[in-house]
């Protein structure tokens, strides 16, 4: 709240265009190469950004004033000032950028090279290129702990996990999953890593001390045809009470207890659902859906689809600023 | 450009650091086996066929098993043999499997890879890239031979379905004078009969009646009918097929081996993450990828599969584990893809195509199957004498 009052001070101060107050997701749209801020309040676009070529992954700065763009075909990874909404700088990034984390020390960035089979790491503050790591062929999702001690990267066509000393840059360990392993999540508490694979139509959780597999999860949404279940984006509760899994082309988001692992519902969203992002005080969650074109709103409290937003072409991702 | 000299030192560092923890590694040898009769002359011969169609496919599948197989110490590599005569292929496999060799992939016709598969031994494990001949997959079976190609009854099927959703069920059939064209003819004509498409003209294309006009001139003629709502060709060699589109009596969508085609792949296929097999391809090649391309890299995809789970290279292992209902390969086409246990088919979606676009891609919803709806595709258990695993 702070941050969000000096920010806007300083901008009515300066007199710069003020951009709308109310708490915003910002979505990549991929064929359009453009962002759709969203206002979460009204639960519409109230401003579409040009942003680079083939925007994919988003990533909010840890001290939220800035939004990290994977512009995939232009090579780059592009920085949003989120106080101006303008692109201000470009970081080197290794080719075709699809997905990327940032650590907990809010420097360095790890993203996934899809068509090189490189994870590279990038100091955001020099732009230094720290480590270019090998990994399997079409390295896709990428996640850090939130303890900053793992880097985990799947391999979507070698369907591995793999996981990357932080200190070190080193992959320490090779977890073999379902086929087309797309997103790792990581709980709160660094303790158990949820990974997807999408034509593999399974979840695997990890147990993080010991980097084994502790169980695999699969779905069932009545009158899908099975080979459309595909799991993609992964969404946590902090409570530890909820994983959301958005189901592809399935078009439904599965409701899991994160305790129990058992799914609870399946919620019927737009089509080839893909990624999702609780807001601030998470009683909502959003969710872009590639193929319909629309970003889903689902109330958390009723496991209800509220509402359904245009955006651009194939929204890709989707995060929610938790201070605006 | 400085992006790149900077990232060149720490490159260095990590693929050192990337290298193969295990001491023992598993070699996993390959073979690729090319063997494609000259087509003849043909009138449409604008664009020129690649004639590594395949071979690079199956040189990019290796690549891709290496890149993984490196995390578990399996090693992959690629004996090929782009021959000029069926015994120049049978030769070849001879030599190969005197070297050792007891996985293969062809790309060669039908005749060619029976003749392949009755030298082979049990051992043997053969995959078919490049014939799409309906009898080998109802009749002339192997229990070790297995077709990542489609057969022409699933292309044929996938566009029945389609135009039977678009409502587009009285057609025009021309065919030409290669027995290819005669089998995938047939293959329409029974995909006519499953997805209630009525044959209103069923004309063989000769092109000898008036040789002094263009075919340009000749096709408005030829395809004079009282009505139809489509023209399918069955040109599968390229001879006149291209010329059909726009010439046709009346004013009709061209389908078929021509006009939008149903194809086991094509470079406008992008979505499921086919962009990056696209990219990968493109790099390698210097061209677009193809559907030989396509059923070569699948077939060595499947292998690599198969040796991550076993850890083995052993070709009856293998094969038992494609079978098993732990084979699932994510082959960029929206599904996983698994073979029939009938007769060792690649179950896969088909994309329909036209030169710069995709139009749709088959099976479509509404098309019911008790197991897989990819079964509306081609020949389904009961319609095929095979039964390679019992």
């Amino acid at each position: 709240m702070k941050t969000l009052l000096k920010r806007t001070a300083l901008a009515a101060m300066i007199g710069l265009s003020t951009p709308a107050l109310a708490s915003v997701a910002y979505v990549s749209n991929e064929k359009d190469n453009t962002l759709s801020v969203i206002d979460t309040e009204t639960r519409e676009v109230i401003e579409t950004i040009d942003v680079g070529q083939r925007p994919r992954g988003i990533l909010l700065s840890k001290d939220y004033t800035k939004l990290y763009i994977c512009a995939s075909d232009d090579d780059t990874v592009q920085v949003l000032d989120l106080a101006t909404r303008k692109i201000v700088d470009t970081l080197p990034s290794g080719e075709d950028p699809e997905q990327f984390a940032l650590h907990p020390n809010n420097r360095h960035l790890y993203i996934a090279n899809e068509d090189d089979a490189i994870v590279t790491v990038v100091d955001v503050d020099t732009k230094d290129v720290l480590a270019q790591i090998d990994v399997g062929i079409e390295p896709e999702g990428m996640a850090v702990s939130p303890d900053g001690k793992w880097a985990v990267n799947t391999s979507e066509t070698t369907s591995m996990l793999h996981w990357i000393n932080t200190e070190t840059f080193e992959i320490e360990k090779n977890i073999v999953v379902g086929q087309r392993p797309r997103h790792v999540e990581f709980s709160k508490d660094s303790k158990i890593a949820w990974a997807s694979a999408e034509i593999g139509g399974t979840v695997h959780i990890i147990d993080v001390d010991n980097l084994e597999q502790i169980h695999e999860m699969s779905f069932k949404v009545p009158g899908v045809n099975q080979d459309r279940v595909q799991p993609v984006g992964i969404e946590l509760t902090s409570d530890g009470k909820y994983a959301f899994v958005a189901l592809g082309p399935s078009n439904h988001v599965a409701v899991v207890d994160a305790q129990t692992y058992e799914v609870l519902d399946y919620l019927l969203v737009g089509a080839r659902v893909w990624q999702l992002d609780l807001d601030k005080d998470e009683k909502h969650l959003y969710t872009t859906n590639g193929v319909s074109g629309d970003v889903s709103v689902i109330d958390v409290q009723d496991l209800k689809v509220i509402k359904s937003i245009k955006v651009g072409r194939y929204p890709w991702g989707v995060v929610i600023d938790p201070t605006s | 450009m400085s992006f790149l000299a900077r990232t060149v030192t720490p490159l260095l560092i990590a693929l050192a650091a990337a290298t193969p923890l295990k001491a023992e590694s598993l070699d996993v040898r390959i073979g690729y086996l090319q063997w494609v009769p000259d087509q003849g002359p043909v009138l449409s011969n604008v664009i020129p066929e690649p004639e590594d169609a395949g071979l690079r496919g199956a040189e990019l599948a290796i690549n891709d098993n290496s890149t993984t197989g490196k995390f578990l110490g399996q090693t992959y590599s690629l004996q090929s043999d782009v021959a000029d005569s069926e015994e120049a292929a049978i030769a070849a496999f001879d030599a190969m499997r005197e070297n050792g060799l007891d996985l293969f992939v062809v790309n060669a016709p039908a005749s060619t890879l029976k003749a392949l598969t009755e030298k082979a031994g049990d051992t043997t494990l053969i995959f078919n890239a490049g014939a799409e001949d309906d009898a080998l997959r109802t009749g002339q079976c192997h229990v070790n031979l297995l077709h990542t190609i489609p057969s022409y009854s699933m292309l044929t099927d996938a566009l029945g379905q389609w135009l039977n959703q678009r409502r587009w069920d009285e057609v025009f059939l021309i065919t030409g004078p290669t027995e290819a064209d005669r089998n995938w003819a047939n293959a329409f004509r029974r995909s006519a009969r499953r997805f209630g498409l009525e044959i209103v003209e069923d004309k063989p294309w000769t092109f000898d009646a008036d040789l002094r006009r263009t075919a340009s001139k000749e096709l408005p003629l030829f395809t004079q009918a009282r009505d139809y709502d489509a023209v399918v060709v069955a040109d599968v060699r390229g001879d006149f097929g291209e010329y059909v589109p726009f010439n046709t009596w009346l004013p009709r969508p061209v389908v078929g081996t021509q006009g939008m085609s149903p194809v086991t792949w094509h470079r406008v296929v992008e979505s499921w993450g086919a962009a990056q097999l696209q990219n990968r391809f493109r790099e390698l090649a210097n061209r677009d990828m193809n559907s030989e391309d396509y059923a070569a890299w699948a077939a060595i995809r499947a292998i690599g599969t198969a040796v991550s789970d076993l850890n083995s290279a052993n070709a009856t292992e293998i094969r038992n584990f494609l079978f098993s209902d732990k084979f699932q390969l994510a082959a960029f086409k929206g599904r996983k893809v698994t073979f029939r246990d009938w007769n060792g088919q690649m179950r896969q979606p088909i994309p329909m195509v036209h030169p710069r676009g995709l139009v749709a891609t088959a099976p479509f919803e509404g098309f019911l199957h008790p197991n897989t709806e990819l079964d509306t595709l081609g020949f389904d258990r009961p319609e095929s004498e095979c039964r390679n695993n019992g």
